[in-house]
């Protein structure tokens, strides 16, 4: 059996010198978030809001800590304002965003927030790629962390909703 | 019905004489300071490449200091911030009570009000208590400051207590002449990472 994606992408996080991952939780990021916490020499922050993540980000990279900020499409809505000290302050980040409110959503509260997440993001000066491939989700998450912190901007990777399954409310 | 504004009844602390002795011999202290008066009142206090003034990201002050903390726990980090804007960011106190990062002290400048719109009441008059709050979110300490003494112990707190402590500093609703830092965030922050890391800061891969 192939590996979860998670892997490469936590492998990833090291190998290019990420030194705090933040995150509200979701479905898809759930092994990530594990492999995270777990290593020691990495600050895992669980957030009350996603926008704490984008002030948390700004503090790391006063200190010299490269870092990045996991969430779930809803949460890029709360970072909007928070989001202009990235480009008024020339700050890097990486996040990357799991979807809902795409394909074979079963919420319909999700989808407005879902579907104007690629927009509002590059509104705010963030580049954005998309995967909807797993076998896409490491090179262009690696894409996105190099051209963050290689060019000192903000960029997301978002993971499509029929890659990662939508979420089911059965019991 | 609407609960009225809590009177102050002890002569409140003049912010600006707060500030300056809180950041007097600060030595290497790093400091976040909260978007309006805070930025106003650090800068009063004198200009300095480790202090990071906000312009904007208003309810974040507390959550960059953390980040800050976390990437330089060898140094001690203050976060100089107001009410409104903390209560903004309320929830970062729980973030951060999480973390607990020894280095990290937040004093809230309290003067009951949104100074920077007009002197609105902020939720602080009608007696929301963020050393409580404080507390509650496992910080180690947190305690309401109304005596110039008290002041005084808070400044060597600063340099030498257990953190994350909450300093709730009860100041007067004045309003005092602008004192403005510079207002390019790119310049801030590469001068503040140029006052910390040196050259790194541009070499950093």
């Amino acid at each position: 059996m192939k590996p979860h994606w998670s892997q490469g992408v936590y492998r990833l996080f090291r190998q290019q010198g990420i030194r705090q991952v933040s995150f509200v939780p979701d479905a898809g990021h759930t092994a990530l978030i594990g492999l995270c916490e777990a290593d020691r020499e990495l600050h895992a922050v669980r957030l009350t809001t996603e926008e704490e993540g984008i002030a948390l980000a700004v503090g790391a990279w006063l200190g010299g800590d490269k870092s990045v900020l996991l969430m779930q499409s809803s949460g890029v809505g709360n970072c909007i304002n928070m989001a202009s000290m990235l480009s008024a302050c020339r700050v890097p980040l990486a996040m990357i965003v799991t979807m809902r409110g795409d394909w074979a959503e079963f919420n319909p509260w999700q989808v407005p927030m879902g579907q104007a997440a690629n927009s509002v993001l590059e509104e705010m000066g963030v580049l954005v790629t998309r995967a909807d491939r797993e076998e896409d989700i490491l090179p262009l998450a690696e894409g996105a962390l190099r051209i963050a912190y290689n060019t000192l901007r903000p960029a997301a990777l978002l993971i499509g909703q029929r890659l990662l399954g939508a979420k089911t409310f059965d019991n | 019905m609407a609960a009225k504004a809590v009177k102050g009844k002890s002569k409140a602390l003049d912010r600006r004489e707060v500030v300056r002795m809180l950041l007097a011999s600060r030595g290497e202290l790093l400091v976040i300071a909260g978007l309006g008066a805070p930025a106003w009142d650090a800068t009063d206090a004198g200009d300095n490449p480790l202090n990071f003034p906000l312009w904007g990201g208003m309810g974040g002050a507390a959550a960059i200091g953390l980040g800050l903390a976390l990437a330089q726990p060898d140094r001690r980090v203050l976060v100089l911030t107001g009410d409104g804007e903390l209560l903004m960011g309320m929830g970062s106190l729980a973030t951060i009570g999480v973390q607990r990062p020894r280095n990290l002290a937040v004093v809230v400048l309290d003067n009951e009000r949104y100074g920077e719109t007009g002197m609105q009441v902020s939720h602080t008059a009608f007696g929301v208590d963020f050393a409580a709050v404080a507390k509650a979110c496992k910080f180690v300490s947190a305690t309401r400051v109304t005596t110039i003494e008290q002041v005084s112990q808070l400044r060597a707190d600063l340099h030498d207590a257990e953190g994350p402590f909450l300093a709730q500093v009860k100041v007067a609703p004045d309003k005092l002449p602008l004192v403005l830092p510079p207002r390019d965030g790119a310049h801030l922050k590469d001068r503040f990472r140029e006052a910390l890391l040196g050259k790194d800061a541009y070499f950093q891969r």
